[in-house]
């Protein structure tokens, strides 16, 4: 279906209640009256022509006179984009009807936005705040938010969470076994708090608590430069730095509509596979470690390295490194560069072997590993887990090949796909995706082309009035940009969807009935990186 | 031909006899023999944990300790040093009594079976005629220190860590006694050092074929199983529950968590040697007269530790190779495999005793 | 000297060398050279400073050389804390908890700026401007990301601070004179 024909189908759904938004650049936008929300959403996620089944981004916004929600849905089969806009009538009470009965996913992303502006979601099945504690006061990211809240010391007592009280109230709280993981537990990698009720050593229930490393990166932005705000994109999904640099900096060169020097694409493109082998890397150490196989650290740090050498060459950095600026890369490459990322292909393809031979072929390995934790496609999109997690449940759903940006148009790349879901696939498929990386940048590396590294940018962007949506393939999948400019320095509203968080809220659905050995399998296995997920 | 140190503690013996009177003499033998005995244990615990670290470090391709001292040597002084004056904390809520008392119940156990390994001809503090039936039942004591340890802690990371170990240890302790008969019957008895005489002709390994083979392979998983090592280690699982059964233990009754941990590796190991290669019997092949009597020449001790050394390096190899199990796995591996394994071995290895078809 | 004069460890040699020369401090000496050869970490990640501690825990720049071997996740065990990453507020309470259920003698290195003092997100609403606010901090680690190698220089520099200070009762009497 065309763009227009899409519109013309929603707005003859409910006259009157709907109408086209001007505003948006990129995606077909409808601004829908408060009330006439949930109808018209099932109406767009169950209609055959329609078929939104995929929520890619779920975003609040403080208007100034009103607060809004903004909804970004895309079908998985048909390819096409809607973004849904609404207001509340005021903003002291502000309520709107929760869509998280159509999207299981849009349950965590409808708390964020409750926890960061207040808007309460009516039916919402959990209307707790996520990051911030309960007794934060305030919403940050609403404009006029100035509450001080001072450092609290005192470690709160169990039973006054909410959420805790909530899981104990099943059975009493003698009867249920809570335990905690974390926040500082060797294998959350990094600090998320799992909170579990146990039967046994059955896992019953699972109760993500995040915020630990909440740092108000999309509240900062609305106070930085769009050359500075690159830099604490880095921060977010440290593993992916180089990708979620460039997610910024693509979506402010498609809002000025800067044309990049070709060699900057082709450089972006290959440090992107660099950034995405080396973070596969980092987790296949990272699982291994979580199955008690504390060897494979070591073998995988040391090919890492590697990496992080050519980097360190290229940009000076060795993790976050800030390489990607609007409208181009920092610098040049190194005259080394092609030469050792050469000789780092051959390196890899020789030991990726002795990879599979140490874990992937071993029984106690598979024993652990398959028929556990299985997503199925269905949940898969429900709950928007993306990248390897979602293309391990037979989802595709890669971004290079979806919205290709830079030069993956040009290259040739097979998607990798497997179907099972399991624990096994999803390690599996990150292997698979090691091989297609290397792949492609071998493609590349003898095709670097002469010219200009950056396009010539003014020292103070403004971009233009507008909304601005990017999506880019990190290595843990689907990482969106939503950007709403004034015309100012600085941006009005920055949105990033990470795609860690949208996985998170798979988790409790997928480790129910495992062991806890399972439960640690299961989560290493959705690969998720903390800040990335409390931003 | 073999040096026999009943020689030396014999005539120990008699020299104290001629001073003290009778009573006198077995107070100061057996505190000599503690005395012995704790520096062997502690020397033992530290050169194990050395190695360890050492090896570990190879199969990881790194270098391991080596600042400290020559090659790092030193690091286990320093170890030592920092656990020893490092604060004990009882935390909130604990059982003080039992809380206390669980490591040492652990570090005594170990001790116990250590006492009775046949280190060398004539060289061990007791020989019971019983010895094997003796090992089997201290041997699985330590199981109680480590159950009243997470129980006592009051955390709930050690209970699940003490109650998976108490399910591991209590059905390896099966194969482990399987194996254990499944020797005995082959030897004729139970004193290891009539074990170990029996093995002068050729190791067990060997003479019991088959039987013998399946028994040693089934007792080097059971008792790295009970001994609570990789990739059996359920109960302090490092990635699940931070440290199991003993975190919240610290300074010196963690470090005698630890260093229990190591012992039993070795006293698993000095078992597997002595019941399956001959304890400190040189290799004897044969006729080969040659060639037995270069053997003979290396003192038996080296071949006791030498053999118990390369079963531990083997466990080490186990551990820093594989992933861990998941407890209904390892319960499935013993009730499923290694149990039903090892009554079909003691049978065939009766039959073969029956009709004579071994060497 | 004042106190204000102890900024780092040439203080504290000098120090040393001035003055408290007791022979029983042999003792002290030696279970201090003990503890600062091995000091077992407690690896407070909690973000991207994390990676670089198991960059610097990797075969490159091996930790266990220095008898840092055994990472403890267990506060009980630890002797070092190393404090790496940004510390929100949600966060402060635990890491409180953590330092405090930690046995005596502790040491916390602060690695990384964020730790140090909130970093590049020192003026977020949610972020503790430098761990020193929460705990007492032996040594600092600037950087971000800390290199694995400084991080080895921070946690020698904490060994050398170690081997100077008393470790019984006895040196400090000496120290309060
Ligand atoms: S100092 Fe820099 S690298 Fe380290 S945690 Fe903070 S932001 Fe990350």
């Amino acid at each position: 279906m065309t763009d227009q024909a899409l519109l013309d189908k929603v707005l003859a759904f409910a006259p009157g209640k709907v109408a086209v938004e001007e505003y948006v650049n990129t995606y077909p936008a409808l601004r829908v009256e408060a009330d006439a929300l949930h109808d018209l959403a099932r109406f767009l996620k169950e209609n055959e022509e329609t078929d939104f089944d995929y929520l890619m981004c779920l975003s609040g916004v403080d208007w100034g006179a009103n607060l809004g929600v903004v909804y970004h849905l895309r079908s998985t089969r048909h390819g096409h984009v809607l973004v849904l806009k609404t207001q509340t009538p005021e903003r002291i009470t502000p309520t709107i009807d929760t869509i998280s009965d159509l999207w299981v996913g849009a349950e965590f992303h409808e708390r964020e936005v409750y926890d960061m502006f207040g808007i309460r979601f009516t039916n919402h099945p959990d209307m707790r705040r996520i990051f911030m504690s309960d007794k934060w006061m305030g919403f940050p990211l609403r404009k006029d938010y100035q509450a001080s809240n001072p450092l609290h010391l005192e470690t709160e007592g169990a039973y006054e969470d909410e959420g805790i009280r909530k899981l104990a109230s099943g059975k009493g709280k003698d009867e249920t076994f809570i335990i905690n993981f974390g926040p500082q537990h060797p294998s959350t990698h990094g600090v998320l708090r799992l909170v579990i009720t146990l039967e046994g050593e059955n896992v019953d229930q699972v109760q993500p608590h995040c915020g630990y490393i909440h740092r108000g990166i999309e509240k900062m932005c609305e106070h930085l430069t769009y050359q500075q705000i690159v830099h604490l994109t880095d921060r977010m999904d440290y593993l992916s730095a180089h990708i979620n640099n460039e997610a910024v900096c693509l979506c402010v060169e498609k809002a000025l509509q800067v044309e990049v020097p070709l060699r900057a694409q082709y450089i972006r493109t290959i440090m992107d596979e660099l950034t995405r082998v080396a973070s596969h890397l980092l987790f296949w150490t990272s699982f291994g470690m979580d199955l008690g196989a504390t060897t494979c650290f070591f073998y995988s740090m040391r090919e890492r390295d590697h990496i992080l050498d050519i980097f360190e060459e290229t940009c000076g950095a060795r993790l976050v490194l800030s390489y990607v600026c609007p409208g181009g890369v920092m610098y040049d490459l190194h005259p080394n560069f092609q030469r050792r990322v050469k000789d780092f292909i051959r390196e890899m393809r020789r030991r990726l072997p002795e990879y599979h031979r140490l874990l992937s072929g071993n029984v106690i390995f598979q024993g652990r590993s398959r028929n556990i934790g299985v997503l199925s496609h269905e949940n898969a999109v429900s709950f928007g887990v993306t990248g390897p997690s979602g293309r391990a449940s037979g989802w595709h759903c890669d971004v290079r090949k979806q919205d290709p940006y830079h030069v993956y148009s040009q290259v040739d790349f097979q998607e990798a796909i497997r179907t099972e879901g399991d624990v096994f696939a999803r390690y599996m498929l990150r292997m698979d995706e090691l091989e297609t990386s290397l792949n492609i940048i071998e493609q590349l590396i003898d095709q670097i082309p002469s010219g200009d590294y950056a396009a010539k940018m003014k020292p103070v962007i403004r971009v233009p009035e507008g909304e601005y949506y990017q999506r880019v393939e990190t290595a843990r999948g689907d990482l969106g940009v939503w950007l709403v400019s004034q015309g100012d320095k600085f941006p009005y509203r920055l949105k990033f969807r990470s795609p860690g968080f949208s996985t998170l809220a798979a988790l409790p659905h997928l480790c129910h009935g495992f062991k806890i050995a399972d439960l640690i399998a299961i989560s290493g296995s959705l690969d998720f990186v903390i800040p990335d997920i409390d931003r | 031909m073999i040096y026999d140190f009943s020689k030396l503690t014999s005539s120990l013996d008699q020299l104290l006899l001629s001073v003290l009177p009778p009573f006198w003499v077995l107070l100061v033998e057996a505190l000599l023999v503690l005395i012995a005995g704790l520096a062997a244990f502690a020397v033992l615990g530290m050169i194990l944990v050395y190695m360890e670290r050492k090896v570990c470090a190879f199969f990881q391709v790194r270098l391991g300790p080596n600042r400290v001292g020559k090659w790092g040597t030193l690091q286990l002084i320093a170890d030592m040093l920092k656990l020893l004056t490092k604060e004990l904390v009882t935390p909130r809520g604990v059982d003080v009594l039992l809380y206390n008392v669980a490591p040492f119940i652990i570090i005594m156990a170990a001790f116990l079976s250590f006492g009775a390994l046949p280190f060398a001809r004539g060289l061990h503090a007791i020989d019971f005629n019983i010895g094997v039936f003796y090992l089997m039942a201290v041997s699985s004591l330590a199981v109680l220190g480590i159950l009243l340890g997470g129980w006592a802690s009051n955390n709930k990371y050690t209970v699940i860590g003490a109650m998976r170990s108490g399910a591991q240890v209590v059905s390896y302790e099966l194969s482990v006694g399987l194996t254990y008969i499944t020797m005995v019957a082959f030897a004729g008895t139970m004193q290891l050092s009539g074990i170990v005489e029996a093995q002068a002709d050729g190791w067990f390994l060997f003479k019991g074929h088959l039987p013998a083979l399946i028994a040693f392979v089934v007792f080097l998983i059971a008792s790295t199983a009970e001994a609570n090592r990789g990739p059996f280690d359920l109960a302090e699982a490092e990635s699940e529950l931070i440290a199991g059964y003993h975190t919240e233990y610290s300074g010196l009754r963690f470090a005698f968590f630890y260093l229990a941990e190591y012992l039993n590796m070795f006293i698993g190991a000095a078992i597997a040697a002595t019941l399956f290669l001959g304890g400190w019997m040189p290799l004897h092949i044969g006729s080969w007269e040659a060639f037995n009597a270069v053997m003979d020449f290396i003192p038996p001790i080296v071949w006791f530790f030498g053999k118990t050394f390369l079963l531990v390096w083997v466990t080490m190899w186990f551990k820093w190779t594989f992933p861990r199990l998941r407890i209904d796995q390892l319960l499935t591996l013993e009730w499923k495999y290694l149990m039903p394994v090892s009554f079909f071995n003691l049978l065939l290895m009766t039959v073969i005793i029956l009709l004579g078809w071994h060497f | 000297m004042m106190p204000t004069d102890f900024k780092d460890n040439e203080a504290l040699e000098q120090l040393r060398e001035s003055g408290t020369n007791v022979v029983l401090t042999t003792v002290s000496d030696l279970v201090s050279w003990g503890r600062a050869n091995s000091l077992w970490p407690l690896m407070f990640a909690t973000s991207c400073c994390g990676i670089e501690i198991m960059a610097a825990g990797a075969a490159r720049t091996d930790f266990s050389r220095f008898g840092i071997e055994v990472y403890r996740s267990s506060p009980r065990q630890a002797d070092l804390m190393v404090v790496a990453g940004t510390i929100v507020h949600k966060m402060a309470p635990v890491l409180k908890r953590l330092y405090d259920q930690m046995a005596d003698p502790k040491y916390v290195v602060a690695m990384g700026n964020c730790a140090i003092s909130g970093g590049p997100f020192r003026d977020s609403y949610h972020v503790v401007n430098g761990i020193e606010d929460i705990i007492p901090v032996d040594v600092y680690i600037p950087g971000c990301p800390v290199r694995p190698e400084a991080l080895l220089y921070g946690i020698m520099q904490l060994q050398r601070k170690i081997k100077v200070s008393y470790s019984l009762p006895l040196g400090k009497k000496e120290e309060d004179k």
